[in-house]
């Protein structure tokens, strides 16, 4: 179980947080204009890394806080921890 | 009842002598003493046989001495109370406790199954797998029946274990696993330079290998050190000792199981075992080495036994194993163990040293021998010698004994070290497999890492101690490190002998040297095939002792190194933990928090019946006499819809959003326009999912400017205030919205009925409820029965209805005072079965309707998107397949044959047969209506909008029910809406 180091209430357990995918994803600007392609890429293709992830966890249990997450997905190491909105 | 005939006269640092004790196995009854494990007990009463092996069902007798026991498997207590497949040497003996060999019938001493083992030869590697090929009908039928019966371990309880289990989380800077003489120096060190530390071991005494054989440290008793070592933990506030605990399993950043099985006896109240989680900055793995067998033909006869444990059962219970012993093995431990023996009144027959060379002049040493043989069946009579480098046709020389002590060296314990992740090497020379690099934050000291000497362990233990206690930010003086005059290593060569015969490598899953040798034959190569086709390895014991040997033996056989066949993986638990410990606290009563709303205590003690609503819990229905459930709900709708009703909608979540940008933020989570509001009114919202799924829905109200307050279905609080924090912290983090769940803040009731507007009028008399004054949707601050409040007039029910909200505080005093106020309309409480006939009367959607697949157009709401604003779901609803043609839509049935019932899970089809054949669609929610005097539903149908007025038929494939209903809009009840102004 991953310890997560939360920016406002400390290191938590995982089961306090949900998981929400790849940070790096960015809505279109304009979905109007974007192609069905593109759109469903968007909602739907995710790369699955192995090594150094970018990730999106929200602290359910605890501040409500989206926080951007680096993890290892080899060895779940994590790397640089911030709040997602800065 | 028996006696002790195999109790030392004296010796045991264990038991006390002064408290004997009774205990049954088998139905015999017997005597030990207070101190002792079953095992101990067992063996002191002369019981040799104690369990049936899995395959063959081999007698078998005590071997080992702690967790890594492969034979002595037993049930303890019967019925509700049985515990199947614990280890004798692991259970506590308490007086009356009843224990029960297992895998024979009808007794380990006698088993009919034993014949198989004549027939052994008939069962080689892999002989499921070739045997019970064709035909596969006989599997079920006749082999797994068959198989069941011969192989296997403890029959499962026969009731639900009543007993109690618990679990505890805790944080640690230092845990060290294993109280030896490196796990207690590594403890007293971290201990001693201010860090919070939890030792735990597995035996009820702290000591690890002094428990078995005595050491000198600090010139004095080993065991003698360690208690004064620990007594002076004990006064240390941050150290938490943890006996009778075994470290199971090693998690992701440096979270560590520990089962602890308290010893009841202390308190009644005790759980059975205690599960702990320990989250430390660093770890000590102090977890020592495991005794490895050695391979000669009947080497699994009752009497043939780990040396280091036969001389624990001397050393630590006063038990001896026999009379007269052969002490064999490949290491100078062999000597102490003998003298160990002998001290303890044991005749010493002989000691084979597989190694050449001079001997102890105080033994009788056969240099350069080895066992080839242990002659008897039901227990060892004796064995047969023969030079280790002799040919095979040299005679042998039989030697009479009735116990065999066997040391074929030591493998370190690197379970946790490899669940960690950390890697291994072989040590070619010592013929040892070391912790190499570690995987999580921990080091391996003693045993555990190859040190087998005394003074070694007492170093690298301390020294492992001070690192992880700096490492976690811990440097007061801790004084010099425990020393010991003991520094023989004692390493022992890699040899296991090869000969003819039944060499057993795994004891439990009755895995023989030529089980190996026959999988390399026949060409498995991985170490892990080689585990899955043999079981070698895979009992409850995991292979602590046979995994060494059988590596070795496949490397020989298919003539490669060790350190390339590499080892199995590591997997916790390291020793079993019973599921029901795992279990603990997430079952039964408690498992969850119970919500309740601000009026719960009224509706229970006006004995509502209550259903769960995530972890609320809510009014089904309130009983009346002599009315059956039915009756009573139906009740409930007419006399709403009739009069006046009320019921409780203080589960709905209620979300407050502020900010200037409250408004364009609405306007994109909402499907349709929020921002066109004006203040004091409210609309009906629909919020999609980016995907242009719908994903929930509510009402949004208006209080101010920049202030609006929005409900969301009792199902979705948290995950609609997840979506909404998603999108203002990572999608729009420009916008000012502060959202904050309210849910817990307000209490709110739903007066609905033709009767509410007079009830309310008089309820709340300064407030002008006329249509002008007061029309549909909207919200005006008012007080009702003498509490402020915010009442919105809106309808779920289809009637004239207002809700009325007030901070959670004044909920029951709402609600009871609406209900005496309502006493002269009979005002009627109704629950969520009343309310669900209601609105499926009334074609509202819930989430079985919008059930993370339908699009607002399936649900018939498609009017409700607006074209000219951008938004959450938005652009998906343009995706070809959410246009396509032939989607399921939602529609109304109405069953024609007023006598009909509709049953759970129906599928809607175009004919009533039932043969197979895709549906035209699904059955989202149903009921009785008795409104309209029949049986309707609410569907999603293929193309169902444009089947309305035809007949299709809702079917119940499971139960063979089916009957013909028409289609027609989803709105049943009131579909112009007159109703709702009153």
């Amino acid at each position: 179980m991953l310890l997560i180091p939360c920016p406002f209430c400390g290191a938590r357990d995982e089961t306090e947080f949900v998981y929400g995918g790849d940070a790096g994803v960015e809505r279109p600007r304009n979905p109007e204009t974007t192609t069905d392609e593109a759109w469903t890429d968007y909602l739907c293709f995710r790369d699955n890394p192995q090594g150094m992830h970018r990730e999106l966890w929200f602290h359910r249990d605890g501040c409500q806080r989206w926080i951007t997450i680096e993890r290892d997905t080899r060895t779940h190491e994590l790397g640089a921890v911030r709040l997602s909105r800065s | 009842m028996r006696r002790q005939p195999f109790r030392a006269a004296e010796g045991g640092h264990l038991v006390d002598r002064s408290e004997p004790l009774r205990f049954d196995f088998d139905g015999h009854r017997y005597e030990g003493y207070q101190g002792d494990s079953l095992a101990s007990g067992l063996l002191a009463a002369g019981v040799r046989i104690v369990a049936r092996s899995f395959k063959y069902h081999r007698p078998r007798g005590v071997w080992g001495f702690g967790s890594e026991e492969p034979n002595a498997m037993v049930t303890t207590g019967i019925r509700e109370d049985a515990r199947a497949n614990l280890k004798a040497t692991e259970i506590l003996l308490s007086d009356g406790l009843e224990a029960f060999g297992q895998n024979a019938w009808p007794s380990v001493a006698w088993d009919m199954g034993g014949a198989v083992g004549l027939a052994g030869r008939l069962m080689p590697a892999g002989f499921y797998y070739k045997t019970f090929m064709a035909p596969t009908r006989g599997w079920s039928a006749l082999y797994e029946p068959l198989i069941r019966r011969m192989a296997g371990f403890g029959p499962a309880p026969a009731a639900p274990d009543d007993a109690f289990y618990a679990k505890r989380r805790i944080h640690a800077d230092v845990l060290v696993a294993g109280g030896g003489p490196a796990g207690v120096a590594a403890a007293l060190a971290a201990a001693r330079a201010g860090a919070r530390v939890v030792l735990a071991d597995e035996n009820v005494r702290f000591g690890g290998a002094l428990l078995r054989m005595p050491g000198e440290i600090e010139e004095g008793d080993g065991l003698a050190w360690i208690d004064t070592a620990i007594a002076e933990l004990e006064t240390m506030s941050h150290v938490c000792l943890l006996r009778r605990a075994t470290v199971t399993g090693y998690y992701d950043h440096n979270l560590l199981t520990v089962a602890e099985r308290p010893d009841d006896d202390v308190e009644p109240s005790t759980p059975a075992v205690r599960l702990w989680f320990v989250r430390a900055r660093d770890v000590v793995l102090a977890a020592g080495a495991h005794e490895r067998p050695l391979l000669f033909d009947g080497n699994d006869r009752p009497g043939v036994m780990s040396a280091s444990a036969a001389a624990g059962y001397a050393h630590a219970y006063g038990v001896l194993a026999g009379r007269q012993v052969v002490v064999a093995g490949n290491n100078d431990s062999i000597y102490a163990v003998a003298r160990l023996l002998r001290g303890a009144g044991v005749a010493i027959a002989a000691v084979a040293d597989s190694r050449s060379g001079g001997g102890v002049p105080d033994l009788p040493c056969r240099m350069g021998w080895v066992v080839e043989r242990a002659v008897g069946s039901r227990r060892v009579r004796g064995v047969l010698l023969r030079r280790a480098d002799g040919k095979p046709e040299d005679k042998g020389e039989r030697i009479a004994c009735d116990f065999v002590a066997m040391a074929g060296g030591w493998s370190p314990t690197l379970h946790l070290h490899a669940q960690a992740r950390g890697s291994l090497d072989y040590d070619e020379e010592r013929g040892l497999i070391l912790p190499g690099r570690a995987g999580g934050v921990n080091r391996s000291a003693g045993a555990a890492a190859g040190r087998f000497d005394l003074d070694g362990c007492l170093a690298e233990g301390w020294a492992a101690g001070l690192a992880a206690a700096t490492s976690s930010g811990h440097e007061r003086p801790v004084g010099p490190p425990p020393r010991s005059p003991n520094r023989s290593a004692g390493d022992a060569p890699v040899s296991w002998q090869v000969g003819p015969g039944k060499r057993f490598v795994d004891l439990q899953y009755d895995v023989t040297a030529a089980d190996i040798e026959l999988a390399a034959r026949e060409g498995y190569q991985s170490v892990e095939h080689v585990k899955r086709y043999t079981a070698l390895g895979m009992g409850t014991d995991q292979g602590k002792t046979s995994s060494m040997a059988g590596l070795v033996l496949l490397s020989e056989a298919l003539g490669r190194p060790v350190a390339r066949t590499g080892t199995t993986t590591f997997r916790p638990p390291y020793t079993p933990v019973p599921i029901a410990a795992m279990a603990a606290g997430l079952v039964g009563e408690g498992r969850d928090a119970l919500r309740r709303t601000a009026a719960d205590d009224w509706h229970e003690a006006q004995g509502a019946v209550f259903t769960a609503a995530g972890l609320w819990r809510r009014p089904r229905y309130y009983p009346r006499d002599g009315m059956e459930e039915v009756e009573t709900i139906e009740a409930e709708v007419r006399e709403t819809r009739g009069g006046v009703g009320i019921v409780d909608v203080g589960t709905l979540g209620k979300v407050d959003i502020q900010g200037r940008d409250a408004r364009v933020f609405l306007d994109l989570i909402y499907a349709n326009r929020i921002s066109t509001l004006g203040i004091g009114r409210g609309r009906y919202g629909l919020m999609l999912r980016e995907d242009g799924r719908v994903f929930d829905d509510g009402v949004i109200m208006r209080l101010g400017e920049h202030h609006f307050y929005l409900t969301t279905t009792t199902a979705h609080q948290h995950a609609v205030m997840q979506h909404i924090e998603f999108l203002l912290q990572t999608v729009w983090p420009e916008l000012e919205v502060y959202a904050s769940d309210v849910t817990e803040h307000w209490f709110a009731a739903a007066l609905a009925g033709p009767g509410s507007r007079a009830l309310l009028g008089r309820a709340a008399p300064e407030l002008d409820l006329s249509d002008a004054a007061f029309p549909m949707m909207a919200v005006r601050a008012a007080t009702v029965a003498g509490l402020s409040a915010l009442v919105f007039r809106m309808s779920y029910s289809g009637e004239l209805s207002y809700e009325i909200a007030v901070p959670a505080d004044h909920g029951l005093a709402l609600w009871t005072r609406l209900l005496s106020e309502g006493r002269e309309d009979d005002l009627t409480p109704y629950g969520t079965e009343a309310m669900g006939v209601m609105r499926i009367e009334k074609g509202h959607v819930t989430h079985a309707e919008a059930d993370g697949r339908t699009t607002p157009d399936d649900l018939g709401l498609g009017r409700m998107v607006s074209a000219d604003k951008r938004g959450v779901g938005k652009r998906s609803l343009d995706l070809p397949a959410l246009r396509q043609k032939g989607r399921r839509q939602l529609v109304g049935l109405s069953v024609i044959d007023t006598q009909a019932r509709i049953p759970p899970g129906c599928q809607v089809a175009e004919s009533s047969d039932m043969k197979p054949a895709p549906p035209l669609g699904h059955i989202t929610s149903f009921c009785y209506s008795p409104t309209f005097g029949r049986a309707i539903a609410l569907a999603l149908v293929e193309n169902g909008r444009a089947r309305t007025g035809q007949t299709v038929h809702i079917t119940s494939p499971m139960t063979g029910l089916s009957m013909a209903a028409e289609v027609v809009p989803p709105v049943f009840y009131d579909a112009q809406g007159t109703r709702l102004h009153g």
